[in-house]
């Protein structure tokens, strides 16, 4: 039965036909119209103090629940504030709707008040976007994004609707089905060359798997680890894919790349098959291509098939779905374990034997002082806290890396961070995201002084919702990671990076009417961390740390990734 | 070397700038670029002629055939039994000593006159690119001239039917699975599936 309505309410018969509970907005001039519907609708609206952060916030629903995460901003300036988080969502492949607001289809082109060509502008932000020019049209865009947003590949996708097509009348036919003939989604993977991929593992000496955001895309951390158990190979996990294996597992030896592990570069790059499920090869992780894994065969497996020989090429690709295809191979390598398993098991015990030996060379330990906070010491107090449970949300910078480097996670979707773009000014709009999405769970946002401070409007957010999110600074007085670059690479010429006059944080979190206090003192810092968990309501956490410390191992640009920096240049004894 | 895309795209505002995203986002020149509707006219084909990194060629034409819009894009380079063609329009002056030499030149290249006045003649030719390029070359010599070329066209002989998604039913009332990747289970691509049956 076809009801008569006008496009606003449309548009939210849709979102609820999408299982949407909540979206994340700012309003203005042409989405009034849509504001007006919502005034009697379920549907939950959660006021940002920025549109950028309505991107962030949804990214962070996304990624902390898998759903789509929706956002709404008006044309124009809206419209352009959401750009940022586009791109975001984009580069880590978080499914998200936009919703935009558009000058009446009369006016565009017109250089009318607030127009922008958002369609244009996004066209490049986006997995796919759209301008609806007429309100018939509107139930099945609404449902095609939501479709291209979280299938295959997930990403962002935005909607462009016109005022006077959120005004119009129009009866509201119920989409039936969804047809994008050009969407070409490979989820299944070639059963022939999944039967070569078990072979080549078992054939291998020194298997390593590199697992990553895909792996969390797919929801196939059980079948991932599953994969590391039967084949007992060491996995390491990327900054995407942190908790897709437990962190505590103890086939686990964190993450590689630019800040990797010593154990996990080293492995990367000695492997002889390095088996690649939902990856991208990043520049930051493989550091100089032509010295990355040079000895390894490569068995590449991933939804998006462009992805597939982009920066390296696979001696095996696999187009598919990770979890449908391990849900294959899994079973592929019990049946072919008699047969091969022992075939290369004293080379296998070797390759452990030396990962362990890499372990102890250069583990991964936080620095501690008596006398000043180690940012390191921080994570391994909040990972102390967390025992895996917890939802940290990061920023950008040096302590993004300390957290992913020492706080362990034993589940995906509880890191979460913006990993290829690396947008400061993610870290506190996503954990809004995360914890309205997941409100019974412990929410850290871990973020440097400088990211916190482009994120300040969203403590109103953060209490006007009452969302009891912990908010950690970790305040070095520098934009930390630049000035780590400076030093290392600039001659120290440290140039605008310093970050004084940041606020008293007690004042600040009290103006907004919630709890706060810094920390200067180590033996302070656990108790003042639990003070935090302990408060029922939000809690801002300024920890003053240590200046100057720098984040280890480290890939310098470009490098070769078995050529790690392993910490500070020893002093040279001085000759008597 | 150049290279030559073929694509069969859905006719839908926005898929050009799409298309050409792909090569503009890494500074590319497009030599040629054209574009019209096919038998179905919800469907164009666009030909699309680039100075590629040869070591780029394959990612090229799988980003594009990842564009929603774009329902395949073909590498027809080398495909032997790819054909293109393109045309010129040319205006040329011939005072009227020269107006023979000139008709001789065109017949040699197999061009039409499509008008002629005193001043001299609208001359139309066909044919793959450097022909034109010598034909080009011919008739500056005659004096004032201006030509328009159409790009080149390329149509591959070779039957490759596109692989097209069927549709997929749209959440009902009770709303859509959100688990990760519960809609991919839906649509696995039936591989072979054929272009017209998809499309009805
Ligand atoms: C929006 C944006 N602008 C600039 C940068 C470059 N950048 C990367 S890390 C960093 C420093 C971050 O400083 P802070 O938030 O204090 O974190 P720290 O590195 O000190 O832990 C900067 C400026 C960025 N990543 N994002
Ligand atoms: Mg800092």
């Amino acid at each position: 039965m076809a009801v008569l309505m006008n496009g606003a309410r449309m548009l939210l018969e849709c979102l609820v036909r999408e299982g949407v509970e909540c979206l994340f907005g700012y309003p203005g001039g042409v989405t009034l119209p849509f504001y007006d519907a919502m005034y009697d609708h379920p549907i939950r609206h959660v006021l940002v103090r920025h549109e950028q952060n309505a991107a962030f916030a949804a990214e962070g629903y996304a990624r902390a629940t898998g759903k789509v995460g929706v956002c709404c901003a008006t044309s124009g300036p809206g419209a352009t504030n959401l750009v940022t988080g586009l791109v975001d969502a984009l580069m880590d492949s978080i499914p998200i709707v936009a919703i935009t607001g558009q000058v009446s289809t009369k006016l565009i082109g017109s250089d009318a008040f607030q127009e922008a060509d958002t369609f244009g502008i996004t066209r490049s932000c986006t997995k796919h976007n759209y301008l609806v020019k007429n309100l018939k049209e509107l139930p099945q865009i609404i449902h095609e994004a939501f479709y291209l947003a979280s299938t295959g590949r997930p990403g962002p996708v935005l909607v462009d609707i016109p005022k006077d097509v959120f005004q119009g009348q129009g009866h509201y036919h119920p989409v039936s089905s969804i047809h994008l003939p050009g969407y070409k989604v490979y989820t299944e993977g070639h059963a022939g060359q999944i039967r070569r991929a078990a072979q080549m593992i078992w054939e291998a000496e020194r298997p390593m798997v590199y697992a990553g955001g895909g792996i969390v895309a797919a929801g196939a951390a059980a079948e991932l680890r599953e994969l590391v158990e039967i084949i007992d190979a060491p996995a390491v996990c990327t900054l995407m894919g942190l908790g897709a294996l437990p962190g505590d597992h103890p086939n686990f030896i964190s993450m590689p790349g630019m800040h990797g592990s010593y154990a996990a570069n080293m492995g990367m790059y000695s492997t002889d098959l390095l088996i690649a499920l939902g990856v991208r090869f990043d520049d930051r992780v493989t550091g100089r291509l032509s010295s990355f894994a040079p000895h390894a065969k490569v068995i590449h497996v991933d939804i998006d098939p462009s992805e597939i020989g982009k920066n390296r090429a696979a001696d095996l690709p696999i187009v598919g779905d990770v979890k449908r295809v391990l849900q294959k191979l899994n079973p592929l390598l019990r049946e072919l374990e008699p047969e091969l398993g022992e075939r290369k098991a004293a080379a296998r015990r070797a390759w452990w034997r030396q990962i362990r030996a890499w372990q102890q060379e250069h583990p991964l330990v936080p620095a501690f002082s008596d006398s000043e906070i180690k940012p390191q010491h921080v994570m391994v107090e909040i990972d102390r806290l967390s025992g895996g449970k917890a939802i940290v949300t990061a920023d950008v910078g040096q302590h993004q890396m300390w957290a992913a480097q020492f706080i362990r996670f034993s589940e995906p979707r509880h890191w979460i961070c913006s990993g290829g773009l690396g947008a400061m000014g993610f870290g506190l709009p996503a954990a809004i995201g995360a914890q309205l999405a997941r409100p019974d769970k412990l929410v850290f946002a871990v973020l440097g002084d400088g990211g916190f401070q482009m994120s300040v409007p969203e403590l109103s957010t953060i209490a006007s919702y009452g969302l009891p999110i912990k908010i950690v600074v970790v305040n070095n007085g520098y934009l930390g990671m630049v000035r780590q670059w400076q030093e290392l690479f600039y001659n120290n010429r440290l140039c605008a990076v310093e970050l004084d006059c940041f606020p008293d944080a007690e004042k600040l979190a009290a103006a907004y009417g919630f709890k706060g206090r810094t920390v200067e003192r180590p033996g302070e810092l656990a108790r003042a961390l639990e003070e935090a968990v302990e408060e029922p309501g939000p809690y801002l956490l300024n920890i003053r740390v240590s200046p100057y410390e720098n984040v280890y191992p480290m890939v310098p640009a470009g490098g070769a990734i078995n050529e790690m920096v392993l910490g500070p240049p020893q002093p040279v004894p001085v000759p008597k | 070397m150049l290279q030559v895309i073929s694509l069969l795209v859905e006719n839908k505002p926005g898929a050009l700038m799409r298309i050409t995203g792909v090569l503009t986002a890494r500074g590319y020149n497009i030599e040629s670029l054209t574009v019209a509707r096919t038998l179905d006219p919800t469907l164009s084909r666009m030909t699309i002629v680039v100075d590629v990194d040869p070591n780029l060629r394959a990612l090229v034409i799988k980003q594009m055939n990842k564009l929603i819009n774009v329902l395949q894009a073909t590498d027809v380079t080398d495909d032997h039994r790819a054909v293109t063609r393109e045309m010129v329009l040319l205006r040329v002056r011939a005072p009227l000593e020269k107006r023979t030499a000139v008709l001789k030149e065109a017949e040699i290249f197999g061009a039409r006159v499509i008008d002629s006045s005193v001043e001299g003649f609208a001359l139309e030719a066909t044919g793959d690119p450097e022909k034109l390029d010598e034909f080009i070359g011919i008739m500056r010599s005659y004096g004032e001239f201006d030509i328009a070329r159409s790009g080149v066209v390329a149509l591959s002989l070779r039957p490759r039917r596109p692989r097209l998604s069927p549709p997929v039913p749209a959440p009902g009332e009770t709303g859509a699975d959100q688990t990760p990747g519960a809609r991919n289970g839906q649509e696995v691509l039936r591989s072979g599936r054929r272009f017209e049956a998809a499309r009805r």
